[in-house]
Order: structure tokens, then sequence, then C-alpha cells
């Protein structure tokens, strides 16, 4: 058995691109290149989020940033009204979307495939209109944090780099819960309702409860998400946090990555917000509206040349390689053995 | 103990808008029994074993496992109490490996993944696939599949296990040995209904025969009364 060599050469992996993400700003030092390393950590942490429904379980929802949201909202109104520190907010954000994932799972879930898709359009788009709509909310003309303090109590910093440490911990926090899921029976469920729903409720696993547990966890995760963007940016609307687009690049990010795997949506994040940064600085803002065009032209090509992803893609060429050992295929299934 | 048989089923019936699958269908299975369940095709054995499994709510009767009334119950809740299955076209996670497969089953019983593992691993050895333990599902051939569905039912811990087609398409050697592997799971106290074709598969080793025609119920016995009974010749070779 080569799995427990390759367990350790994983954890070794893991462990260096920890410390090399951990000392990247030293080198990294001006602010506008920090800036888009935070960028790119945030879309990882959204869509290693997002891969716990949409890609273990293989609940694919395109609504997702009706959590990321709810998530900035929560904790931006309770720092704003009774002057709670964010590091609750974003936790009482995350149980106000893992709620309302369970009031919208339920409902939904009754959904299967491309409908249930439509379905967490629909909530999504809705709550934006609702949102833009209330008074309570400040409506379309949105909401400022404090632009008159600053440190660890309110998480609003001048520079970039504290930002750059809390993101990295809350991706970090993120990976260890999908990959603790992954690991236990609830990541074994979800595979198997993904694979085959009517055979896994044959052998005993109740799909609405291991897909509201998807949606929970994930919803928890991508809130966390968007508490972090209201602190970097410090002004929240609806068309900044509700948008369908949102939604479609959580998705993306998961699968241009890779879904179902824990490296995947890391490696979509790389990809598509330095294709995004590129464009913006290429076009500038002419180029408005790019952003769609790019998440257009990656969902034909990933659907046309590798519906598993970038990672799907890489693993099929090692095994085509000249040299490649023929048995050591890699599938995900192989990854999660300890 | 057990006054009760393991299977009652009683007046069963099943119709999807007007097209009766199943009518009024009765008989029991005891503990440990080998039951075959045989007809021509469309006879309704597919939707008894929907019906048994809770896949399908009967539209009458009722069905009691050990006693209790299980009419409409849910698969999920139908596998707790004990009642495991196979599926005509086999529904293997494509996914996973064959040990993994099995371990979705076995965490039924177990959620803990490494005692998950030992039971699957003990239950590929029972069906003879060890050697394919970390195999992709998707890579295994038919036969195999249709072996790894029956490991990955038998680790839920069944007391009756529904087995749709298991010897379909196999070679006569393969037949012989899907034969062998029913009889070991009656040597393990575990009941089993099986659908089938392949006579020669299941008359050996069944205790008793029923027979279904146009989801009716036609005979019931043993597999040589079955063979001399004219009804079930009529129904397979015509009038």
């Amino acid at each position: 058995m080569t799995t427990g060599t390759n367990v350790s050469r994983k954890m070794a992996g893991t462990a260096a691109l920890l410390a090399l993400a951990a000392v990247l700003p030293l080198a990294v030092t001006e602010p506008s290149q920090q800036n888009f390393l935070i960028l790119i950590l945030m879309g990882a942490q959204m869509g290693v989020a997002w891969n716990i429904v949409g890609g273990y379980a293989g609940q694919v929802s395109l609504g997702h940033a009706v959590f990321y949201g709810i998530g900035a909202y929560t904790s931006t109104m309770l720092l704003l009204t009774l002057g709670l520190t964010p590091w609750i907010g974003a936790l009482a954000g995350g149980l106000v979307a893992a709620a309302f994932a369970l009031a919208m799972g339920w409902p939904c879930f009754r959904l299967k495939g491309h409908y249930f898709a439509m379905a967490t359009i629909a909530v999504a788009e809705i709550m934006q209109i609702l949102v833009t709509n209330s008074d309570a909310l400040e409506g379309a003309v949105g909401l400022y944090l404090p632009m008159d303090q600053s440190g660890w109590g309110v998480l609003i910093f001048l520079s970039k780099l504290p930002y750059y440490y809390v993101i990295l911990g809350l991706l970090v926090l993120t990976v260890l819960v999908s990959w603790a899921i992954e690991r236990s029976h609830i990541g074994y469920y979800f595979r198997a309702i993904k694979d085959e729903p009517e055979a896994a409720r044959a052998l005993g696993v109740s799909l609405t409860r291991y897909k509201l547990i998807a949606l929970t966890v994930s919803a928890f995760l991508t809130a966390m998400g968007g508490s972090f963007y209201a602190q970097k940016e410090m002004f929240i609307d609806p068309g900044s946090v509700f948008a369908g687009t949102i939604s479609i690049k959580i998705a993306l990010i998961a699968i241009l990555g890779g879904v179902g795997r824990l490296t995947g949506p890391v490696l979509g994040a790389v990809i598509l917000i330095t294709i995004e940064e590129y464009s913006r600085t290429l076009f500038g803002s002419t180029g408005s509206g790019t952003d769609m065009i790019i998440y257009a032209a990656m969902i034909i090509l990933v659907a046309v040349f590798s519906p598993s992803g970038v990672l799907g893609l890489l693993g099929d060429l090692r095994r085509h390689l000249p040299g490649a050992k023929p048995a050591e295929v890699e599938t995900s299934a192989k990854e999660i053995r300890p | 103990m057990n006054t009760a048989p393991l299977l009652a089923v009683d007046g069963l019936g099943k119709a999807f808008d007007g097209l009766v699958a199943n009518r009024d269908i009765s008989f029991v299975v005891h503990h440990g029994e080998i039951i075959g369940l045989i007809g021509p095709n469309g006879a309704g054995k597919t939707t008894l074993f929907n019906c048994l499994a809770g896949f399908h709510t009967p539209t009458t009767g009722r069905i009691a496992f050990e006693g209790h009334d299980i009419t409409g119950s849910t698969p999920e809740s139908a596998a707790a109490l004990g009642i495991a299955r196979t599926f005509q076209i086999v529904r293997v996670f494509q996914s996973m490996t064959a040990l993994e497969n099995v371990m979705v089953g076995a965490m039924l019983r177990n959620k803990r993944v490494s005692e998950a593992r030992e039971r699957a691993e003990d239950e590929l050895a029972f069906v003879g696939l060890s050697h394919r333990a970390d195999t992709p599902a998707s890579d295994l051939t038919v036969s195999e599949q249709k072996r790894l569905e029956v490991a990955r039912a038998l680790a839920t811990e069944p007391k009756l296990i529904l087995l749709d087609e298991v010897m379909a398409g196999l070679n006569p050697t393969e037949v012989r040995e899907a034969s062998a592997l029913v009889h070991r799971i009656h040597q393990r106290g575990i009941a089993s209904i099986i659908v089938e074709h392949v006579m020669e598969g299941i008359m050996p080793i069944a205790h008793r025969m029923l027979v279904l025609d146009y989801g009716a119920k036609i005979a019931d016995g043993t597999p040589a009364e079955i063979a001399e009974n004219p009804a079930v010749i009529a129904a397979y070779l015509g009038e």
C-alpha cells in the first residue's frame, strides 16, 4: 500500500504551500499586488465553500450570492447598530445564512438537477430585490462601514497586509471543514447522493437530511466570506454582494478548477481571478461587463473540453504522458484514503 | 421467539395511472428462506420489489416486516429495518472504488469510517471481490458490478435481501458462482427474494417459488411443484 506515503507527501505539500502563503506578502509589498493576492484567496474561499454542496454532494447552486450577501449585511448591520465586533458578527452572519439555507433547501431540494439550480437563482434574485427595497438596510444606497475606526477589534485596517492574513485564515478554516467532511461518513454519503441517489436511499441514506447538511455548512462558510468582503471594501450594496454575477463566479471558480476535489476551487480561483484582474487593467472602465463575457467563455470551454475542470485535465495529461504508471489512476476517490 | 413471519404481504396492489402492475398479491417469507420470484416480462416483479423496498407506495394491501406494518415506508427506513436490495440495472457509485461503495452500505450501522472499511473488506471478500477493492467501480465488469451491489446490500446487515436479476447476462460458470453466493447468504440466516429469468440458477437453490403473471400471483410452491404447474406452463409457453 502506497497510501501512507501518499498522505504524508500530501501533508508535506500542504504545509509547504501554507508556509509559502504566509511569507508571500514579504516579497509582494506593492498594495495593489497584495490586493490581487487577497482577491485570489477570497475567490478560493468561496469556491471551496461552494464545492461542499455543489461539488461533493452534486447539488449545483447558482444562487450562492444570497448567503454571501446575508453574511455581509448581517455583520455590517450588527457593527453599525450595536457596535458588535465583526469577529462575532461574521459568526452571526454564518448562522443566519445557515438558517436561511435550511428554510430554502427544504422546498428547493424537492427539485432535482437543473430545476434545483433554477430555484436557487430565483431565491437569490428575490433576495436582491427585497434588500434593494428595504429601508432598514438602506436599500440601493448601501451601507458604509465606519471610516474613523481601525484595528483588530473592528477588523478594519489601513494597510492590506492584515486583510491578507485574515482571509488566509478563513480559507484555511474553510479547507479544514471541507477536509473533515470529505473524510467522514458525510463525505461518502455526499458522493453517493451525487452518483446514484436512488441507490444511496436503498442503503439508508436520507437524501433530504444530507443535502440540507451540505447546503447549510456551505452557506455558513460562504456568509463568512461575505462578511470579510464588507470589512475589506468598507461598503456594501445589493449589487455588490447579492448580484447574480457573484453566484456565477462562486460556482465557476469550483467548476473551473475541478468539482468534488479539495484543491480544485483553489486552482480555479488562481486562474479566474488572474484573468479577471488582467482584463480589468486591459479594458479599464470601458470594459464593464467584460467579466460576464469571461465567465461565459470559461463555462463554454469547461463544458466542451473538460467537464472535470483543470484538475481533471491535468489528470488526463498525466495518464497519457509516456512513462506514467497506469496503475496510478488519480481519482478523487483515491485522494481521500487515509 | 419469532412468531410473526419475517415478511407478510397481504393483498398488495399497485397501479400507475390506471395501469395495474400488481394486483392482490399475498405471500409470506420466513427467516432465512430463499424465494424465487419469476414471471414473464412485464409481470410486475420489479414493481413488487419497489413496493417492498419502499420505492413505491402500494395502492392497496399491506406489507408487514417482523409483525410491524411498513406499508408506504421510505427506502431509507426500509433499509434501516433490515430490507436491502440490488437494482436490475446496476447502480454502483461510479466515482468511488469498489471498497468505498461497500463502505457506504456499512455506514448504515456504523458511521465510523475505519470500522465501516473493515466491515466492507469482509463483505467484498464474501462476494469474492477483494482483489478489486481499490478499483474504481466504473472499471468493473457488469458481472463484478452486480456482485458489488450484493456486497453493498449485505453491508447494511439486512434480514431480507431483494436480488433483482443478479444472474442475467452471466456465463454458466458465473451462474453457478452466483447460486453458491445466494446459498452462502442463506447460511448467514438472511432471507432472500430473487427475481430471476435464469431458471438453472434459481431452481436448484430456491426453497419456494412465486410466479407472477399480468401483475397477479398465479403460483406459489416448491420449484418441483412450479415446474409442473399448468398455469405456470401456460404463462410461459402460451395456451
